[in-house]
């Protein structure tokens, strides 16, 4: 039989498998936003919905949510643990702020008038953003668990270990990077499709 | 970096750094529930995959058997079911019309998706990938896992929704809105579509999770040596197949929420100026048109999704037990490849009859036309093949090669149906569903049998016994084609009809419809047959004996014959060649394990005609 085996991954299977999960992830929303402009085009009921101001904000929030956590994963990579620590659990607080002020602009909305039940183009922005907020709460639960690892998992392991736990804070950033820009690309695509 | 960086899954840390898996495995022998039930293993997955996958299949056959005996036998007395349907079997001893509504819709939905997408790729894509490509295992074995679960639960739902007190969803397999959006538009609306959809939403989690791991492995797990265009013909189409539901199933997610929306929270995605029962509705401003657009945008890829997988298996087992190369492996690929693509691209040719603009609708016209050029070469490709060959007509055989004659019959209608104009003739009438049922619906069934015949003494030790499958066979395909043929003349019945006695127009059928359900029924029965032999093989099939039995090349018979987790006990062997020598130099086979002799050109380099001479006059002299 063969000599043992040395395989030199390009991607890590676990970063692949994240990359594919997007893959349909974007096909998700890919079908909602061109459910979304088909609608548009082909009714006359179409309303125009003013976007609450708050979405902008919470569209700033995430960024800097998604650069926290690029430094977390830098900081990871050198070995700063102090670093790491502080940028992991400011994107933490940083996707809970963007949660809440996503519930804060559904508010706005329904004082604007806009009901899930009404306008279909009202109906659309609830359905989408909620199917974001969706997938953002779940990258939230997640940074939860990183952050208290941060704080407990370092003093029980050793390098070779924190090696292994490299490729999770990988994966974990990779699809925080992924739910803001994928916010970015709704809120510009609600903006310029009003 | 992520080289060096190994994981948690000690299967995928095995093979990135080449340690011993058979030391490594042996320090913790799971116990009942972590072997058998939550089980990592790829190979324990599948086979529950085919065991539900075959659960449901009677299910879905015996919803079939129902129906058929409402259309082929409207007057037979039923009074006997009562005690098992209850009021489902109306006083007079009848098929209720709504529970034939229920019994056709979930045959679809069952058939379609729980046991020719998870039943056919959950199956061989687990057993056969990690097998044929050299690897441990999947890429997450927990991912795997959850995605076994995730199809358990889909079907625990879908189950459950047979006992409501008002149906399942009756609403035909499509759910199209607005009937199927609205709760009191009929008895399987009220709860049945809500149970369908939460089911279809689990089981396209499931998807996802199965074929990202499919995919993930196929590109990252090969084995030294094992180059894409080395890999066996069935691994290229699971890869295909995963390629295609992770791109099509997350779409029939958005459209099962907008509906869900639509039904439940009161908004008009779907909903445009509806009367019921007389009473205007609220809802306005929303299209059923877009709910058939993101519908078939998975729809149609499903079909290829249910059937590249049975043209893999089919591939591979035509060429071992023809004891032949695969004619055009290459052509093989590319046209599994132009499939794909094209699978993307002609969705609408399900809607021609929805009112959309003619231009539009010949364009979807064409594509749907050049599908028949992939197809064409496929189907020349299975043919030379077995031109000349040194034929086994075992089962496996059997029904590679009736999976290839009913892919032919059913393909040639699909011509018919692809035209838009002849399109208007024929929609929705009894020539579709014998067009389906024999390309992608009996015809899959026919690549699952294969591969079940075929795949079997690696699955449990075991083979399943012969003169059974012969049986198996030979009437399954007789009653095939004794129900789909003739089905074809009732070309202007229309589909889906409770009954046809009361129309004029479509009166004279009732002796044909008769033939073709008491054929129904025989074919299910055969079926059983096929399930006992299944069962009984598992527990008290003839043993296996040796490692090889086809004498075939690929890699899953380089590992013992009941292999563990892990599946090869030491190193995972080396891949030098394709994987289809047979007949080659004077040999029956030479598997892909042996390094190319010193004048031997691989298959798809080119060499001149003094290689080759030479090879031969080296042979004289051996």
């Amino acid at each position: 039989m063969a000599l043992s085996i040395h395989r030199r991954f390009i991607v890590h299977p676990y970063k692949f498998n994240m990359w594919i999960a997007i893959v349909s992830m974007v096909m998700i929303f890919a079908a909602f936003t061109s459910a979304y402009v088909v609608k548009k085009g082909d009714t006359s009921s179409w309303e125009d919905i003013t976007l609450p101001s708050i979405f902008t904000t919470s569209t700033i929030v995430i960024v800097i949510s998604s650069v926290f956590m690029h430094a977390a994963y830098v900081s990871f990579k050198r070995n700063k643990v102090q670093l790491y620590r502080g940028f992991i659990t400011m994107a933490f607080l940083t996707g809970v702020a963007f949660l809440t002020m996503q519930i804060q602009g559904w508010n706005t909305l329904m004082l604007q008038g806009v009901e899930l039940k009404g306008n279909v183009a009202g109906s659309f922005i609830y359905v989408i953003s909620g199917s974001h907020f969706l997938h953002v709460a779940g990258g939230v639960i997640a940074l939860l668990v990183f952050a208290i690892k941060s704080f407990t998992f370092f003093k029980v392991h050793d390098t070779a270990t924190m090696q292994r736990y490299q490729i999770n804070v990988e994966v974990m950033t990779t699809y925080w990077h992924f739910v803001d820009f994928l916010w970015v690309y709704l809120y510009f695509f609600f903006y310029l499709n009003r | 970096m992520s080289a060096e960086t190994s994981t948690h899954a000690h299967h995928v840390d095995t093979h990135a750094h080449g340690h011993d898996h058979h030391d490594h495995d042996h320090h913790h022998e799971p116990g009942f529930i972590r072997k058998y039930i939550f089980s990592e293993d790829h190979k324990t997955i599948s086979k529950q995959f085919l065991i539900t996958g075959i659960f449901w299949a009677i299910v879905g056959g015996l919803l079939s058997v129902l129906f058929r005996i409402q259309l082929g036998y409207p007057d037979a007395d039923l009074t006997w079911m009562k005690p098992f349907l209850g009021k489902w079997i109306s006083e007079e001893g009848q098929i209720v019309p709504e529970f034939y509504n229920a019994l056709i819709t979930m045959h679809g939905t069952i058939l379609v998706f729980f046991v020719l997408t998870a039943g056919l790729s959950g199956t061989f894509s687990n057993f056969l990938i990690p097998l044929m490509i050299g690897a441990r295992d999947m890429a997450s074995g927990f991912l795997n896992m959850l995605s076994y679960w995730f199809f358990f639960l889909a079907g625990v739902i879908m189950f459950i929704s047979f006992f409501l007190a008002t149906g399942p969803a009756s609403g035909g397999w499509t759910a199209y809105p607005p009937l199927n959006a609205l709760h009191d538009a009929s008895q399987g609306g009220v709860l049945g579509v809500d149970f369908w959809l939460v089911s279809m939403a689990v089981f396209i989690v499931s998807s996802l999770l199965g074929s990202l791991n499919y995919i993930t492995t196929i590109i990252n797990l090969r084995t030294k040596g094992m180059k894409m265009f080395r890999m066996p013909l069935p691994i290229w189409a699971f890869l295909l197949t995963a390629v295609i539901g992770v791109l099509s199933f997350p779409v029939l997610l958005s459209a099962a929420i907008l509906l869900l929306f639509d039904r439940n929270l009161g908004t008009s995605f779907y909903l445009d100026a509806i009367n019921l029962a007389g009473e205007p509705l609220a809802n306005a401003g929303g299209s059923p048109i877009l709910y058939q657009h993101l519908f078939w945008f998975l729809g149609h890829p499903e079909v290829y999704i249910i059937i590249l997988p049975a043209m893999g298996m089919v591939s591979e087992i035509l060429s071992v037990h023809s004891r032949k190369p695969i004619f055009g492996y290459t052509a093989m690929i590319y046209s599994l490849l132009a499939i794909t693509v094209l699978s993307f691209i002609v969705w609408a040719h399900h809607m021609f009859m929805t009112g959309m603009n003619p231009f539009i609708g010949s364009i979807f016209v064409i594509f749907t036309l050049i599908i028949a050029v992939p197809s064409a070469i496929k189907v020349f490709n299975w043919l030379t093949t077995l031109w000349r060959g040194n034929i086994r007509l075992n089962p496996p055989m059997l029904f590679a090669i009736g999976f290839v004659s009913l892919f032919i019959s059913g393909g040639l209608t699909g011509i018919f149906l692809g035209n838009s104009s002849i399109d208007i003739r024929l929609h929705d009438t009894y020539f579709v569903v014998a067009h389906f049922h024999l390309v992608m619906g009996v015809a899959a069934f026919f690549g699952m049998f294969a591969g079940v015949y075929h795949w079997f003494p690696k699955m449990f030790g075991r083979y399943m016994n012969q003169t059974l499958g012969y049986i198996h066979f030979w009437g399954t395909i007789a009653a095939a084609y004794l129900i789909f043929f003739p089905m074809h003349w009732e070309i202007a019945l229309p589909r889906r009809y409770y009954t046809h006695s009361g129309f004029e127009a479509f009166s004279g059928f009732e002796q044909l419809n008769m033939f073709i359900s008491t054929m129904a029924i025989i074919s299910f029965a055969l079926q059983l047959l096929f399930v006992f032999n299944f069962f009984y093989s598992i527990f008290f099939g003839r043993k296996v004996r040796e490692m090889n039995p086809y004498g075939a090349t690929t890699l899953e018979w380089t590992t013992p014959i009941r292999p563990g987790h892990g599946n090869w006990e030491g190193d995972i062997p080396e891949v030098h060649r394709w994987p289809y020598d047979y007949s080659k130099h004077g040999r029956d086979f030479i598997p892909q394990t042996e390094p190319l002799t010193q004048y031997e050109i691989e298959h798809g380099e080119h060499g001149d005609e003094h290689d080759s001479d030479i090879i031969k006059s080296e042979e004289h002299k051996g």
